[in-house]
């Protein structure tokens, strides 16, 4: 008995002193000067500007990574082909990888210098220090979270249901829609609020391919970043509150999936 | 014929699950692909419906080459070991699905999906989903599911193999009445040669990727083609050099020609059969099979004394 309090003791306390004590610090800072002071800071235009581009990269970085981790997920679970193994290796490089080496390395490739930056801004195309680069940036270390979620439930369910899709006269199209996709639902959607979250938060990458130009080129996190050196707590303590209730958004959308999916 | 496999090899890496096999089924009929688990008749039956590719060989089915041609245009019914329901779909759904791929009219599917439903004994389990059903219901459910687009035959793959005995036994004299009825040709893959026994006009016996004998029960309990045939279809006793049908060896209480001296060890008393292992006096056993009246008139116990030999 005394062994599952002391469990359930240490848990708690480990979960307050690392996450609940300096996010509620952070709330309450925000708010220290008051609500008036608090809504100014998240509506200057820097700020907002920052919030909406944080949603419109993860508008689409996310569906991009939902249909490309499906399809990864389904070439390495249900097809045999050379090469099998290094792309099942491959999907996770990003988890491994830092953010930082991640940007830079777009950057090599799509920079000024670059290998195909140059070509790219003659024909009037910047990816670097701005929204493409971004995104790709977002994409490429959000990618891992639908593949891995789907892939163990595809594992899970067979091949059977497809084979028997197919010998009653569908055709693969039909049976990814009707048979595959309701049976990995819940996958997917686990896989999607993984990847937004990730989405959301990401700072190492973005901060390099962006160039951090407040009010162009700047997303939640490097605003955040930005306010604190400049000696503006109120303003960052501020937009880490917004930052944070957009996190606890995407939990409580996993949570109401999960109670879903258990139904 | 409804459906022919000629000279059909399939190999899975080093493993070969068909080794030259042809077997040829008659319209309406009703097959059963037995033998022991890796004699590639699981294998077979996915060739002819199409979800394995052959390595070489051809399929036919109704006359017409089938190997290339996709699982979905083959016109196959098929029945899994585990069911594979739609599980995000109700039983009706499942039943309708092949229809509805078909883009058949509403009225023409509704129709035929009841009339299924009835024909399975699950009409008040439409609206359930498959979680919801017992085994039995849901490999019923399959089976109507794979009738309802009308195939050319019907193949299944150890239908009743994750049901427990008792239902086994009734779904499969109910598969027996349910092709009867609907005439459809039908191959069946079972480990269980009682099984196949009962119900199959024809069984064609595998091992090891080779099509050992085909023929109906009583062809090959009486005249197997060989001793793997022999001792997989009913029991056997080896009685000196060669193998015999427990229940063809004569027991008697006194010598009578060749028959040899031997020693009751043990009987067993399973109502209408009586079984007894028996020591010959050169320390050989053979065991035996009887009815019980033979054993009463024998006076059949432990430590008798007998005289056996095999029954011309």
């Amino acid at each position: 008995m005394t062994t599952k309090y002391v469990l359930r003791f240490v848990a708690l306390g480990y979960l307050a002193a690392l996450l609940v004590v300096p996010v509620g610090l952070v709330v309450q800072r925000a708010l220290a000067d008051g609500p008036g002071d608090f809504l100014a800071a998240i509506t200057t235009p820097e700020a907002m500007h920052a919030l909406w581009l944080t949603v419109l990269i993860a508008l689409i970085a996310v569906p991009a990574n939902t249909v490309f981790g499906v399809l990864c997920a389904l070439a390495i679970v249900r097809r045999r082909f050379p090469g099998h193994g290094l792309v099942n290796s491959i999907v996770d490089l990003p988890l491994a990888l830092s953010p930082v080496v991640v940007g830079l390395a777009l950057v090599l490739v799509y920079g000024r210098n670059g290998w195909w930056g140059s070509w790219l801004i003659d024909n009037g195309f910047q990816v670097i220090f701005a929204l493409p680069g971004m995104v790709l940036a977002t994409i490429f270390v959000s990618l891992p979270f639908v593949v891995r979620e789907v892939v163990p439930v595809l594992r899970e369910i067979g091949d059977e249901q497809e084979e028997a899709s197919a010998t009653l006269g569908a055709s693969s199209w039909q049976t990814f829609w009707r048979v595959t996709l309701p049976a990995i639902r819940w996958g997917v959607a686990y896989g999607v609020v993984l990847t937004t979250a990730r989405a959301l938060g990401e700072f190492g990458a973005v901060s390099v391919v962006s160039g951090r130009i407040a009010g162009r080129t700047e997303t939640m996190t490097l605003h955040v970043e930005e306010r604190f050196q400049s000696f503006d707590l109120t303003g960052a303590y501020a937009s880490s509150v917004v930052l944070a209730l957009l996190a606890v958004a995407t939990l409580l959308a996993m949570t109401l999936l999960r109670r879903e999916d258990g139904s | 014929m409804a459906i022919e496999a000629r000279n059909v090899s399939k190999c899975f890496g080093d493993f070969t699950a068909l080794d030259d096999v042809s077997v040829e089924v008659e319209s309406g009929s009703l097959t059963a692909l037995l033998g022991p688990s890796g004699s590639g008749k699981s294998t077979l039956l996915r060739v002819i419906a199409g979800l394995e590719q052959p390595d070489a060989g051809e399929v036919f089915i109704s006359g017409e080459e089938a190997t290339g041609v996709s699982p979905q245009k083959r016109g196959v019914g098929f029945v899994f070991q585990h069911y594979a329901a739609f599980k995000h779909m109700t039983v009706w759904d499942n039943v309708a699905f092949g229809l509805s791929i078909r883009k058949r009219p509403k009225h023409e599917i509704e129709d035929r999906v009841g009339e299924l439903l009835d024909l399975v004994q699950l009409n008040g389990l439409a609206k359930r989903y498959p979680a919801q059903l017992s085994g039995g219901q849901r490999q019923r459910m399959a089976l109507a599911r794979a009738l309802a687009v009308e195939p050319k035959v019907l193949l299944l793959d150890e239908p009743f193999g994750a049901l427990d005995a008792r239902v086994r036994k009734e779904l499969r004299a109910w598969l027996r009445r349910l092709h009867d009825e609907v005439h459809v040709t039908t191959i069946f893959v079972t480990h269980d040669q009682e099984e196949a026994m009962e119900i199959a006009d024809q069984i064609v016996l595998m091992n090891e990727g080779r099509v050992e004998q085909v023929g109906g029960a009583r062809d090959l309990y009486e005249r197997p083609a060989n001793k793997f045939v022999m001792t997989f279809i009913g029991p056997v006793s080896s009685f000196g050099e060669e193998l015999v049908r427990p229940h063809d060896i004569e027991v008697r209480r006194e010598p009578n020609g060749a028959a040899e001296r031997a020693t009751v060890e043990r009987v067993v008393h399973l109502g209408f059969e009586v079984r007894a292992d028996l020591a010959l006096e050169d320390g050989r056993e053979v065991w035996v099979q009887m009815t019980k009246a033979e054993a009463d008139e024998l006076d059949l116990e432990q430590g008798a004394q007998v005289f056996v030999a095999t029954k011309e």
